[in-house]
């Protein structure tokens, strides 16, 4: 228990610092986060749209879960070495494919009955997908945004290893920081986490209407992301 | 006029293996409800007969059924078995002894055919042997080919699944039947020949039954007697189809029945029972076979017009003829037993 | 031999390195092959068996919460709580926070490992049984099974496809995962990546990079085969 009185001191001490981290941590994520959100949404709707690629689109996710995280930031430095453009891009890699995935499983599985009246009463396939497809498919869509942004957080701990500034940077560090140091980042880390999985479900909750709660009944994960958050880091 | 089947004394599969059942003052009150599910329900079924539950929905029905093998609990009364009360068996115990059938099915999908048939013998020890025999000796008798026993309910169609349901139900040789809307998920065709199917299922068997159904002419078809409910389990009327047709108690249960209430008794009885006027040489009609219902005569009789119709006989002569004011005359008669 | 001395990689060469490995070539098969059995194969069959362990301990764990969320519903919700909690947080800041409870050893690895099978096993395994088929269960309980036969005979074998498909998730989570354990532990895959990363020869970095997603890839294959055995009526097609 001391090694933790220790730790909140060393946070007391070294809130600049930590700050600081926490703030490139935020920027790393966010980034990384946006370009894969940006790409991987527009691809993913669009394929659920139509109802294409699903092999491709669902077992994006399954390879992306097997891609150990520390492993593809290293082969990622290995091929284009250090810094923060370099670890944003394996992060981006890492994220597209959860987004990718729940995107197209939220358009594609929209119930086919409403799509079908919607259709029968004269709506061209772009107001379908405006007016019926992307408001039902939202809290799934959102729900692989939630799964992306936690597991980039996680993800940029790591980032240390390879250049790249992040909290992890004094977790990995023991020599410099000692125990509480790599304690009291870890918890920061952590709390990041925590508050960043609060507000997403927070934000899942507001965006989901009452008659669609899925998350409740803890929807099953067979063999697709479902609504469960996928962690390779 | 209805030629009635009795519970036979005597057979093969005779009701020494069927049950009575009595229901004495039951009483079902969900908790929280502003009126009982089913307030005071008395009836008995005779060993051997098929008892049919119909009503409108909300009767309380299918809780009237689940009331016999303790899926629901009784808040009063008593069911007895063979004159034995329910409640002092274990309630496992006591529904390994009812075949249970419902609306849809409940095969179990990661069971085969056989697996799925031999639950209950399993669950009794029976040993392999016999529960493997008793396997065949179902599926025949429930009309399914042999070589359906080692797939899955997934590869059946509809009315093979309900067949198996069927044969799940007896395996165990249990001395009472419970079959709620089983027949409902099936489209009229199938449904009208499971329905015969049972009838003579039943004659070779014998057991006891109780069936829900909400198809009056489904109750009318297949029930040696009929219990008509009314909203909270109130029993309108309990008797068998040619006196309840002849006869309804009350408003509730003549429009229950049906305004062609006339027909539908028409339809139990055949011309062949009728005593037929000699054929002297009258011009005559159509010439039907001896096993014709009545209704269908009437049918013939009005659409051809005045003319007697023909009855024919094993030769292929003429047995008699039938006019109709016989048939008339008949809806008149009393109703047999 | 001195005149390449000069562009020697990290590897000191005592005259055994092949050219590859003296050129600093992105991957070298012959480094792969000299160092398979001091290395790589130590740091494989070191992740099995953490990953083994991991997910055999949290499936013993989640399995005995699910049968009793089953039961008794309101437990479903504070279970979900805390493994999602527990999940949550990032491997490396978790592997740290065990430290003080358990030092630097292969216990605050599993410990951190099994948390994170705990949610997703837990919620697969409770809604695997959720999804029988209601009338299932009442033609079974109709029938005469008790409580527990019906649990045992029915509801489970008609979960396993939402069980399986749980574990395969842990499985890779956990494969991934035991990684980052580096850091508490010199055991398994992250031990040669994290070695690798320090250094300019990328040989031992992709290798065992690449060992641990085939490792991943292996474990899920497995665990498909195993469901396609285990749950052979989901495999037949519909005759009709």
């Amino acid at each position: 228990m001391n090694d933790f009185a220790d730790a909140l001191r060393f946070i007391a001490d070294n809130t600049a610092l930590l700050w600081q981290l926490t703030l490139d941590h935020l920027a790393l994520s966010g980034a990384a986060v946006g370009i894969a959100l940006a790409l991987a949404i527009p691809l993913g709707v669009t394929l659920g749209h139509l109802h294409r690629g699903s092999f491709a689109a669902i077992n994006a996710s399954n390879v992306g879960r097997a891609l150990p995280s520390l492993a593809l930031i290293s082969i990622g430095v290995a091929v284009l070495g250090i810094g923060f453009v370099n670890v944003m891009v394996a992060l981006v890699v890492l994220a597209f494919p959860i987004v990718l995935t729940n995107a197209y499983v939220a358009v594609d599985g929209v119930d086919p009955d409403a799509v079908e009246a919607a259709r029968g009463m004269g709506m061209t396939g772009r107001e379908v997908l405006w007016k019926v497809e992307l408001p039902l498919a939202l809290p799934l869509i959102f729900a692989g945004v939630r799964t992306a942004v936690v597991y980039v957080i996680a993800t940029a701990t790591l980032a240390a290893v390879a250049g790249a500034h992040s909290l992890g940077d004094v977790i990995v560090d023991q020599a410099t920081y000692r125990l509480p140091g790599v304690l009291g980042a870890a918890i920061c880390v952590a709390v990041l986490a925590l508050l960043a999985e609060l507000l997403f479900a927070a934000l899942q909750r507001a965006v989901t209407p009452r008659a669609l709660r899925l998350e409740e009944r803890g929807a099953p994960l067979l063999g697709g992301p479902g609504t469960t958050n996928e962690r390779t880091t | 006029m209805n030629s009635s089947n009795t519970a036979q004394t005597e057979g093969p599969h005779a009701y020494p293996r069927a049950a009575s059942l009595e229901l004495r003052h039951v009483r079902k009150v969900y908790p929280g409800a502003a009126r009982p599910a089913i307030e005071d329900l008395s009836l008995t079924v005779p060993a051997g007969e098929v008892c049919v539950l119909v009503g409108p929905s909300g009767c309380g029905k299918t809780t009237a059924m689940r009331l016999v093998n303790r899926m629901i609990e009784l808040t009063s009364g008593e069911i007895l078995l063979d004159g034995a009360s329910v409640m002092e068996r274990r309630p496992a115990e006591l529904r390994r002894e009812i075949g249970y059938v419902i609306q849809q099915i409940g095969l179990f999908p990661h069971q085969t055919i056989a697996d799925n048939v031999a639950t209950v013998p399993r669950l009794l020890g029976w040993d392999k042997q016999r529960v493997a025999a008793r396997v065949r000796e179902l599926l025949e008798l429930v009309q399914l080919p042999p070589e359906l026993a080692g797939r899955y309910p997934a590869q059946l169609s509809g009315g093979q699944r309900q067949r198996v349901g069927v044969a799940r139900a007896l395996a165990a040789d249990p001395p009472l039947l419970l079959m709620d809307e089983p027949f409902g998920a099936i489209d009229p065709i199938a449904r009208a020949r499971l329905q015969d199917e049972l009838l003579q299922l039943q004659a070779r068997v014998r057991k006891t039954i109780v069936f829900v159904t909400h198809d009056i002419d489904e109750a009318i078809k297949l029930g040696d007697r009929i219990a008509i409910l009314r909203e909270g389990g109130v029993l309108a009327q309990y008797a068998p189809p040619d006196e309840l047709l002849a006869s309804p108690a009350d408003a509730f249960v003549a429009q229950f029945v049906g305004r062609d209430r006339a027909l539908k008794r028409l339809a139990l009885s055949r011309v062949g029972e009728l005593a037929l006027l000699p054929a002297d040489g009258t011009l005559h009609g159509a010439t039907i076979e001896p096993d014709t219902s009545l209704r269908d005569a009437l049918s013939l009789l009005i659409s051809d017009g005045d003319r007697p119709l023909a009855v024919s006989n094993e030769d292929g002569g003429v047995a008699g003829l039938v006019t109709l004011d016989m048939i008339r005359a008949a809806l008149h008669a009393e109703p047999a037993r | 031999m001195t005149a390449l001395a000069a562009a020697q990689p990290v590897i000191p060469d005592f005259g055994r390195g092949s050219s590859c490995v003296r050129d600093n070539g992105t991957f070298c098969w012959d480094w792969v092959r000299a160092h398979w059995g001091d290395t790589l194969r130590p740091a494989l069959v070191q992740h099995v068996a953490l990953t083994a362990v991991a997910v055999a301990i949290g499936f013993a764990i989640a399995f005995a919460l699910a049968l009793l969320a089953h039961r008794r519903g309101r437990l479903t919700t504070p279970v979900v709580l805390v493994t999602g909690l527990l999940y949550t947080i990032p491997s490396l800041a978790l592997f740290q926070l065990l430290v003080p409870f358990t030092g630097l050893s292969r216990t605050t690895a599993e410990i951190a490992l099994v948390s994170y099978t705990l949610l997703i096993l837990f919620r697969n395994t409770l809604a695997g049984l959720a999804g029988v088929p209601e009338e299932v269960r009442d033609a079974a309980r109709g029938m005469g099974l008790t409580p527990r036969q019906l649990l045992w005979r029915v509801e489970l074998p008609l979960a396993l496809p939402a069980i399986v498909a749980g574990m395969r998730i842990a499985t890779v989570t956990v494969i991934s995962l035991a990684t980052v354990a580096v850091f508490v532990v010199n055991e398994g895959l992250g031990a040669p990546i994290f070695d690798g990363l320090q250094q300019t020869f990328k040989t031992e970095l992709i290798a065992a990079g690449a060992l641990c997603v085939a490792l991943a890839l292996a474990a899920d294959a497995l665990l498909v085969l195993v469901q396609r055995a285990l749950t052979p009526w989901t495999r037949v097609a519909r005759s009709r």
